[in-house]
């Protein structure tokens, strides 16, 4: 159903524009590129009429800018990047979802590699991903706020929707915190475990929807839950995991021989430290990254072939790949929760633990 | 890499950590903190519940062994008492037994005794009735005899010869 409706919009915009197959390619290329960016305004589907004037359906968001003093203004103004916006004087464009300063006319002074050098001034606006996440932790707080009343309103036992998410966050409690963590100290962990399984699992369902978007997907955001998730592991780092990065041979090796292999192998371990938050933000952002470029791919693929044998194969193919895909969304929050958990096991080691590395 | 780093928007990041930490701060505060005390306490509640039932379970056995033992107890008793009362009525027989032969035996001997005395008695009122009568018979055949000689003679002759009989 979600596919039908994206491919639907995606026709709309297609059906009109004519040309050669090689400018509908690199359209694709683009519709694809742009939809993976993040957008300052929520729109829901485009199209082109005749008279070759593209119509966009959806609402505009806020814009906040700082340069020299916080601007404030609709995203509206950008006409979808087709018009400069002018605030106090300044003019600002919107090339390639990111804001510009420009002069009056909007001109943009590329670089040899073609990157625009004009000022980029710090951008806070709430764009397309801020609305959705959200929408995404109201609807996790109202959710997670219903279970809890219900336990106390039902004699313990949970009703409606929540007898779908207590199972899981009971499978995170006992599969994915315990056994990682350990008896003595998961406790302190759930929240936040449970927090990002279920803020990322629900993100990446959404990218899925026809709205498509694609949260997940944005190394902003899988940057600060990785982040998140290396501060919590080292802030409550025990003595032992710190003995075990500074000191990981112990009693094993006389002084002398560490003298020799400290110098590499500290540095390593530290690097370590780092490195594994490092995957996790990485294997989300592209896991996501790839699902979207796969399924647009494939949509798109069905408008290039434009017959009756190619189409409705790489429909076919669409969908399987986006059923794949809600499995590969469920995965991907799961694998975040789990390694996060294991992080935190080695951070809460106690001594009887380190002494069998 | 410069891609990604081109693609990393402060902005985002800025909104994702807020939203997220104010998310996160929420849920810890009113969902996950409930829930899992909620459930907590509902497991404690079970493990509870099913040790109070392996208790009653546990209890119950005992309170059938111990009846059982009483009513064990209880048949034993009983089959000692019969016994004892087997016992005592066969003795009980046993002696009115040997008391009513004992007793038997006695007036037996008494009756025999009786008869003795009795028989002797009737023997000595026959004998001297016999010789009242042979006195009588003496006398009237004496009366009639005497008053011939030769009779007398004969009469003194067979009297002895009669005595010698008896």
């Amino acid at each position: 159903m979600a596919l039908l409706l994206s491919a639907n919009s995606f026709a709309k915009e297609k059906e009109t524009s004519e040309g050669s197959k090689e400018d509908l390619k690199t359209e694709i290329k683009e519709y694809i590129q742009h939809h993976l960016k993040d957008s300052h305004d929520f729109s829901l589907f485009s199209y082109t009429t005749d008279e070759g004037e593209h119509k966009y359906v959806g609402f505009p968001l806020p814009v906040i800018l700082w340069d020299d003093g916080l601007k404030v203004f609709s995203s509206s103004k950008f006409h979808h990047g087709e018009t400069l916006a002018e605030v106090d004087g300044n003019h600002y464009k919107l090339y390639h979802s990111k804001i510009y300063k420009t002069d009056a006319q909007g001109t943009i002074n590329y670089d040899e590699e073609h990157h625009p050098t004009n000022a980029k001034p710090i951008d806070f606006s709430i764009t397309k991903s801020v609305v959705m996440i959200f929408i995404t932790g109201l609807l996790m707080f109202l959710l997670f706020r219903g279970l809890a009343k219900s336990y106390a309103k039902n004699n313990g036992i949970p009703t409606g929707v929540g007898r779908f998410f207590e199972p899981i966050v009971l499978y995170i409690r006992d599969d994915i915190a315990r056994p990682n963590i350990g008896e003595k100290k998961y406790k302190r962990y759930m929240p936040y475990l449970l927090s990002i399984f279920f803020f990322v699992w629900f993100l990446n369902i959404f990218g899925l929807t026809p709205l498509g978007v694609n949260v997940t997907g944005n190394i902003a955001i899988t940057f600060a839950l990785a982040l998140l998730t290396f501060l919590f592991t080292n802030l409550t780092g025990t003595k032992d995991y710190w003995m075990h990065i500074f000191d990981p041979l112990g009693d094993t090796l006389p002084w002398y021989g560490k003298l020799v292999l400290y110098p590499i192998l500290i540095p390593i371990e530290l690097l370590g430290v780092f490195i594994k938050p490092f995957s996790l933000l990485i294997r989300l952002y592209a896991n996501m990254q790839a699902g979207h470029i796969v399924l647009m791919s494939l949509i798109g693929l069905m408008f290039l072939f434009k017959s009756w044998i190619g189409s409705p194969l790489s429909f076919g193919l669409a969908f399987a790949i986006s059923l794949i895909e809600v499995l590969v969304a469920l995965l991907q929050a799961y694998i975040f929760t789990m390694l996060s958990a294991l992080y935190f096991g080695f951070a809460a080691v106690e001594h009887d633990h380190a002494e069998a590395h | 890499m410069a891609k990604l780093l081109e693609e990393f928007s402060l902005g985002l990041f800025f909104w994702q950590c807020l939203l997220f930490g104010l998310l996160l701060f929420l849920l810890w505060k009113f969902a996950w903190k409930p829930i899992l005390s909620a459930v907590n306490e509902r497991e404690d509640g079970i493990k509870d519940a099913l040790a109070a039932a392996e208790d009653a379970k546990k209890e119950m056995q005992n309170v059938t062994a111990d009846s059982e033992k009483l009513l064990k107890e209880a048949r034993a008793e009983r089959e000692a008492m019969l016994k004892e009362a087997r016992e005592i009525k066969d003795k009980l027989i046993a002696d009115s037994k040997e008391q009513a032969k004992v007793e038997g035996d006695k007036m037996i001997k008494q009756a025999q005794a009786a008869i003795e005395s009795e028989k002797k008695a009737a023997v000595a009122d026959i004998k001297s009735q016999v010789a009242n009568l042979s006195v009588d018979i003496a006398e009237k055949v004496i009366k009639e005899q005497l008053s011939d000689k030769d009779k007398q003679l004969k009469l003194v002759d067979d009297l002895l010869g009669d005595i010698k009989l008896n």
